[in-house]
């Protein structure tokens, strides 16, 4: 079977629903960090296949596109466990049901 | 048939790579399948090997590769591939052999540890990624594969990790090695933009053949330098040996395996590999980057050789034998006996590996004991380990004749003998036998001779899964010599592409006399002077500074911690400081006008402004209350808000649409 666009879009799609589910569901907070990941590889992958299927295959724009964000993700993903690290420091916990200090 | 093996090179690491995954999906709690799963990966491999080695021998110098395309990147087409010579064939057998043994000789050795399997995993992962590094066709494979090899070696130096020197030294050596690493990267980097590729041999355009060197041109020297760094770090030369001793932190077999046997030699293998770098230019055999390669070995082999001599753990004395015989290896290479630094990069390989598992005997009989000082008297209740233990000895001595160290040292010493820069490094490295034979017979006599000391008393011989690898690797240490004598030096020709005649005439060189005088000499004064050795050490006795002064490994780790590290920190305290006082203080300005602007607003909000916009501050907190009650605080709730929200908006796109 040829892959095609609409079969790229669809695993894309999935991924983005299971990383949302993920964020959305779990209580851990590393999951929740986990969870967004999975979104962001998603759209990575939008990139990839809609770079490849575009006009414009030969050139690596859609790559370019795609580690570029995959850069950004990696200093997310950094800045986000630091961030765990702090709150489980001074909260002791990680959950995120417990975080509800800043309710209005 | 034979040749179906070159494409398919790669099986030889995935065999103990699926063991290790299997291990850690399915036998994480079954010790015996978890072990016999390595055992059979690691016998695939030794198969393979085998099967890989046969076509080498049809014709002198034979050489297949196989390349593919790894990625496309725009108009770059990134090609790696495996490679199949005598050099790779002769590793992947040592390596597959050796480490089969030495995993057989864990079950025995590990028997009593609770992370059982999850050493064995570990060790295959090693084995996977060491065999990646020999078949490697690409600097890129091989760099890959190198640092996987660091990777596990960091793991297993690592193992026991309840113990903080243990964690310590996995941290030492994988920082080390990882600056010899930096300096191999950037070579990478620099060989890629001078010659366009990073294959070895790709059909006359690899970066090893003709235009591939072409293109390099006078680069080439730096480009070789920069590769050295790596093969220094990894391979124990000095200024970078200080991590090999402190890995000696990990448990014997993986001392034996990475730390004496492969992973170590993967630096000699390296700069076998990409010679013709080292080479380009060369006049009478002599080029920069090879003299480099010379006296670093030289001073390697020398330092080490003095520090074996005043050290009193077991292990810690072979790992200083280690370094020594690597800095041999380097030399040998550097004065361009290519051959001859591999054979006794093959040599020792084994009897290094026998040496360190019958160490582990050692250990595991005197119930974990690693200082030779409280051992003794051995022999007797030891008698297996005593007699493999003496034939690794003189093997490492290189005692002429039988073993197959002598005629590897024999052919590096003729080696260097040749070498038209200066005669030095040839009576250096024959003071390095002298001394390696006085510290091996320092080291036997204290051990195996003598009277028992303290705990050794109770020392009991080990069982027969672990002495069997130890009769295994004894056996070869003597039955490869067949394939080492100038007589009939099957190896040397094997490895430089020749034919072989069989000429016993030329068994007896005079070098071989000269070999046996140094050997002798050792022994001997080392029998003399450490007869009556007891718990004070002879040296100690008659040269208590030179004692303390190796003793303490010539204070280089100290060194490093007052300069490098130290120098580092203080360069932490630098920023910090800047941190607090200039950048905080700056900031604290930037708070301060604030604060004062903020001063002046509140005067100008109290005295004039405040009663007209009491009302509206009223209206806004009753809004303002109302829509705090929709924020939960509940980060999830929120999160759902905004996907509902991204929802409804695509169904808005799509029903205006």
């Amino acid at each position: 079977m040829m892959p095609t666009l609409t079969l790229f879009l669809m695993v894309s799609a999935a991924l983005f629903c299971i990383g949302l589910l993920a964020a959305l569901s779990r209580r851990h907070a590393i999951f929740i960090l986990i969870g967004i990941e999975l979104m962001l590889a998603a759209a990575n992958l939008n990139f990839i296949a809609f770079w490849r299927f575009g006009p414009q295959p030969q050139s690596p724009t859609g790559v370019m596109v795609a580690i570029f964000s995959i850069a950004i993700a990696a200093a997310e993903a950094a800045v986000g466990l630091a961030l765990v690290i702090a709150v489980y420091r001074h909260y002791r916990t990680t959950s995120v049901d417990k975080l509800n200090q800043l309710k209005g | 048939m034979t040749r179906w093996i070159v494409p398919n090179l790669w099986l030889i690491p995935a065999m103990p790579l699926a063991a290790s995954l299997l291990i850690l999906a399915f036998a994480n709690s079954r010790r015996r399948t978890g072990a016999a799963l390595a055992i059979l990966g690691q016998v695939a491999a030794f198969a393979l090997a085998i099967i890989a080695f046969l076509p080498t021998l049809e014709e002198a110098g034979w050489r297949a590769v196989h390349n593919f395309t790894w990625f496309t990147f725009g108009e770059q087409a990134l090609r790696i591939g495996w490679v199949l010579d005598p050099l790779a064939a002769a590793m992947l057998l040592m390596i597959t052999f050796v480490g089969l043994w030495i995993f057989v000789f864990s079950v025995g050795y590990m028997a009593d540890d609770k992370n059982f399997t999850r050493f064995f995993a570990y060790l295959s992962f090693f084995s996977a990624a060491m065999l990646g590094v020999v078949i490697a066709n690409s600097l890129l494979l091989l760099f890959v594969c190198w640092e996987l090899v660091g990777l596990a070696s960091y793991l297993l130096i690592g193992f026991w990790i309840h113990k903080p020197s243990a964690a310590a030294a996995a941290k030492k050596a994988f920082i080390t090695t990882r600056i010899g690493d930096l300096g191999l990267f950037l070579g990478m980097l620099w060989l890629y933009s001078d010659s366009g590729t990073l294959l070895f041999y790709d059909a006359g355009n690899g970066c090893l053949e003709q235009a591939g060197l072409l293109a390099l041109g006078a680069s080439a020297t730096f480009v070789a330098l920069l590769i050295f760094s790596g093969a220094v770090g990894k391979s124990g030369q000095f200024p970078l040996h200080v991590w090999l001793p402190d890995a000696m932190e990990g448990p014997t077999p993986v001392s034996a395996l990475i730390h004496a046997a492969t992973m170590v030699a993967a630096g000699v293998f390296l700069v076998a590999r990409v010679y013709p770098l080292f080479s380009l230019g060369e006049i009478d055999g002599v080029t920069p980057s090879l003299t480099v390669v010379v006296w670093v070995g030289v001073i390697t082999a020398l330092m080490a050789s003095l520090i074996a001599l005043a050290q009193s753990d077991i292990k810690r004395i072979l790992a200083y034998s280690t370094v020594s015989q690597l800095g041999l290896m380097m030399v040998s290479l550097g004065v361009g006996g290519v051959a001859a630094g591999i054979m006794h990069l093959l040599a020792h390989g084994f009897f290094k590996a026998l040496l360190f598992l019958g160490s582990g005997s050692v250990i595991h009989g005197c119930h974990h004991e690693q200082d030779i000082r409280k051992m003794g008297g051995l022999r007797r209740l030891m008698p297996v380990t005593f007699l493999t233990y003496a034939i690794g000895m003189m093997a490492l001595s290189g005692f002429p004749l039988f073993f197959s160290g002598a005629w590897s040292k024999e052919e590096i010493l003729h080696a260097t003998l040749q070498w038209g820069p200066s005669p030095v490094p040839h009576v250096l490295m024959m003071a390095g036998v002298v001394l390696t034979a006085l510290y091996m017979t320092r080291q036997m006599i204290y051990v195996f001779f003598g009277s028992a000391r303290a705990p050794s008393e109770k020392a009991h011989e080990s069982p027969s899964v672990m002495t069997v690898p130890l009769i295994v690797l004894a056996l070869c240490s003597i039955v490869l010599s067949l394939a080492f004598t100038p007589a009939w030096p099957w190896l040397l020709h094997y490895l430089n592409g020749e034919a072989v005649h069989f000429d016993l005439g030329l068994l007896i060189q005079p070098m071989l006399f000269v070999s046996l005088a140094l050997v002798a000499a050792g022994i001997g004064f080392g029998i003399l002077f450490y007869r009556k050795a007891g718990a004070t050490d002879p040296l100690a006795q008659t040269v208590p500074p030179l004692f303390r002064f190796l003793e303490n490994k010539m204070w280089l780790d100290e060194l490093y911690a007052n300069t490098v590290v130290a120098g580092s920190a203080m360069f932490s305290r630098a920023s910090d400081w800047m941190d607090r006082h200039v950048w905080d203080g700056l900031v604290r300005a930037v708070g301060g006008a604030g604060q004062l602007f903020g001063i002046f607003s509140t005067t100008v909000d109290e005295r004039g402004i405040n009663a007209g916009v009491d009302e509206s501050a009223t209206r806004t907190r009753g809004l303002g209350r109302f829509m705090s009650g929709w924020h939960s605080g509940q980060v999830q709730t929120y999160m759902g808000a905004v996907a509902v929200g991204m929802l409804a908006l695509l169904l808005l796109y799509a029903w205006l649409a």
